[in-house]
């Protein structure tokens, strides 16, 4: 009796050992996938990387520095230099910022302290509908009816009285050309527009319901609330927020590509045409003869790539620090 | 008849044709030689179920794979120098003929109305002449009534076979352009706005007062823009047509040429339209797979010899006769098989 209960014991003890293996084998197998899965994403990364920089080597060598520096973009003569589309693309962004961060925070808190209830669902989802629609939609859109509309109403209007007054004519001085830098820039900031509106609603709301309280118990009107209440509290999660943003109109392409106009050329004025980054990349890349020439565009993604990255790590870094205030 | 239609078929065809059987002729390149060759590969699988496989992608992105020799031939709208010919061990022949026309947007003005001469063109496109009633444009328009209006010069923003056409004539026309511009698929442009395709430049145009852009002809055609006529090199003016088309692609000198080497802007000749091109084909001299060589050979002959009604369908100028017998007689001359004998053309001689 006592011999087979032992037996029987050994016997359970041994299917549950086989059991338990085959339970951590599982483990095992599930944590070498997610591991694969994650150093996957971390190879293509690196692979990405190391083909950008051996196909923007040639370039890189025979202008060196300053490829960074001299606006010159001729296909005949193989001379390029990359100022003009860096230059288009952060002053494009920056337009873009300019308008969106503003409009998307007063969104964002009419969303989270004035809006009636049944009212939020209906502009919460029309914003997030905006981050929906393909970039190359806002291009035709914007080419066909947003740019001829410019044409014809503000960019006159802004030729006629800011393009007079002393220091900021140059600005908006020229010919309304209807696409232009100026253009690019009001698209890009209708696409971030979302990015910059979502975030600053989520961060609005992780204010302490008790500090709001009690600023308009002290007497506080609505905009001194905003003001130095909520903002002040909520300032380094906004500008990770706008630092996403930021990261989308650096990079957005077709749009872009619409309206910009397409020239490698730096003008003081933004009515005027330029071009950016992605935008050059995505014209000249299909029919660029020569290594010079293809070499040259691989470099513009290189440095996009490195000032996204930029961009981007900020508002880690940004997003990071609310988290920890606020978690 | 249309273009847009040719390309919907086009672009069925490719989608039927692109799972190729081992047989099918591969090639890549030249964007503005799709439709025709598109369409004569649909009507030439049905008589000899040989397929054509070809990859629009750019005349620069055929020039690259020719060089790969990851296809059979590469088409290009730009034609190799003889010694990039040379060096890279191509044949190089011409295979269909267009021409490029400049589109204005000017209130009043309809198509055909308004003329224009090489050096005023490359003048208004070099940002000298600004204005739409410069004494110029007013010289060459008597009796017409120009506008006060800024001109906002239009071009490709895209490399493009267009562009090399039209930068070639304005290079002939103008030694300013020349020297300040040059000639390629694509230059830094003194002024005016980019845009991408012809469709892109089109629009861009038709939205814009006081805007000039130079398109393919088909394409000004099929979507009835404003175009000009332009004063040749014989100091006539002609209109853009089939006609004046051939005129100019009859008179250039071919024989003379090493590896084709013309460009048909500037033509002489009373009826030539002077911004005319052609699309070139490439291909190794001594073929990696004969067989292949031979086929894709013999759908150019064929295509010369029965594709001239489906050419002028789609707004293409045929390569004229006795072109075509030259471009045959370097075909016999110059292909090899890799063992060094010439390739096996009897099936192209049938």
């Amino acid at each position: 009796m006592a011999l087979r209960a032992g037996t029987l014991v050994s016997v359970r003890a041994g299917t549950r050992a086989r059991a338990l293996d085959r339970l951590r084998l599982s483990d095992i197998v599930f944590r070498q996938l997610t591991r694969a899965a994650a150093f996957g994403v971390l190879l293509l990364l690196s692979g990405v990387i190391v083909a950008l920089m051996v196909g923007s080597l040639p370039a890189l060598r025979t202008f060196g520095l300053s490829f960074l520096m001299t606006e010159r973009w001729n296909p005949v003569t193989e001379k390029f230099g990359a100022l003009a589309p860096i230059y288009g693309t952060l002053v494009t962004s920056f337009i873009a910022m300019l308008i969106a961060v503003p409009i998307g925070l007063m969104i964002a808190f009419f969303l989270t302290e004035l809006c009636p209830q049944w009212l939020r669902r209906p502009i919460g989802i029309a914003i997030e509908l905006l981050a929906g629609i393909p970039s190359i939609i806002y291009g035709i859109w914007g080419l066909f009816i947003f740019a001829p509309f410019l044409q014809g109403t503000l960019q006159p209007l802004l030729i006629a009285t800011l393009g007079h007054m002393p220091g900021i004519a140059p600005l908006f001085s020229g010919p309304p050309y209807g696409i232009g830098t100026l253009t690019a820039g009001l698209i890009l900031a209708i696409m971030v527009l979302p990015f910059v509106t979502s975030i600053s609603r989520d961060v609005f709301a992780a204010v302490p319901t008790v500090l709001k309280e009690a600023a308009y118990g002290v007497g506080c009107t609505t905009w001194e609330v905003a003001r130095y209440v909520v903002l002040p509290y909520v300032r380094v999660g906004v500008i990770g927020g706008v630092m996403l943003g930021l990261g989308r109109a650096l990079g957005e392409t077709m749009a872009v590509t619409f309206v910009i106009g397409n020239a490698h050329r730096i003008s003081a004025s933004l009515l005027a045409p330029a071009t950016t980054i992605s935008a050059s990349i995505a014209n000249e890349f299909t029919e660029a003869v020569g290594d010079l020439y293809t070499s040259s565009l691989t470099a513009l993604g290189l440095i996009l790539f490195v000032i996204t990255f930029i961009v981007l790590a900020i508002a880690r870094y940004m997003l990071m620090r609310i988290e920890r205030r606020i978690g | 008849m249309n273009q847009l239609r040719a390309m919907a078929t086009a672009g069925f065809l490719a989608a039927t044709v692109l799972p190729a059987a081992a047989g099918d002729i591969t090639g890549a390149g030249s964007t503005f030689v799709y439709p025709i060759l598109a369409k004569w590969a649909d009507v030439y699988r049905k008589s000899t179920g040989i397929g054509l496989n070809y990859q629009s992608i750019g005349s620069g992105g055929g020039i690259k794979q020719i060089t790969n020799k990851t296809v059979t031939f590469g088409a290009s709208d730009m034609p190799l120098a003889p010694e990039t010919v040379k060096k890279s061990g191509f044949v190089q022949f011409p295979i269909i003929n267009g021409a490029d026309v400049p589109v204005v947007n000017l209130p009043g003005i309809k198509p055909g109305e308004l003329a224009l001469d090489g050096p005023t063109v490359a003048n208004i496109f070099l940002g000298k002449i600004t204005k739409w009633d410069d004494p110029a444009i007013q010289k060459l328009n008597p009796g017409v009534k120009l506008p006060s209006m800024p001109i906002v010069v239009v071009h490709r923003s895209d490399g493009s076979g267009t562009t090399f056409i039209w930068t070639n004539y304005l290079s002939k026309v103008s030694p300013e352009w020349k020297e300040k511009v040059g000639e390629s698929t694509a230059v830094e442009w003194p002024v005016g706005i980019g845009a991408k395709g012809n469709e892109g430049v089109a629009n861009n145009t038709a939205n814009t007062n006081g805007a000039i852009g130079y398109v393919e002809y088909a394409y000004a055609k099929q979507n009835k823009m404003a175009y000009t006529k332009m004063v040749n090199q014989a100091g006539k003016t002609v209109s853009p047509d089939a006609d004046t088309f051939l005129a100019a692609a009859a008179g250039a000198d071919w024989i003379s040429a090493k590896d084709f080497y013309v460009v048909l802007t500037n033509a002489p000749g009373d009826r030539s339209w002077p911004v005319a091109g052609s699309t070139f084909i490439l291909m190794h001299e001594v073929a990696q797979d004969p067989v292949a060589s031979g086929e894709a050979l013999k759908f150019f002959k064929w295509g010369y010899k029965n594709g001239k009604q489906m050419a002028a369908e789609l707004d293409y100028v045929p390569m004229p006769d006795n072109v075509v017998a030259l471009i045959e007689k370097t075909w016999a001359e110059r292909f090899k098989a890799s063992d060094g004998k010439p390739l096996h053309l009897s099936a192209v001689a049938r």
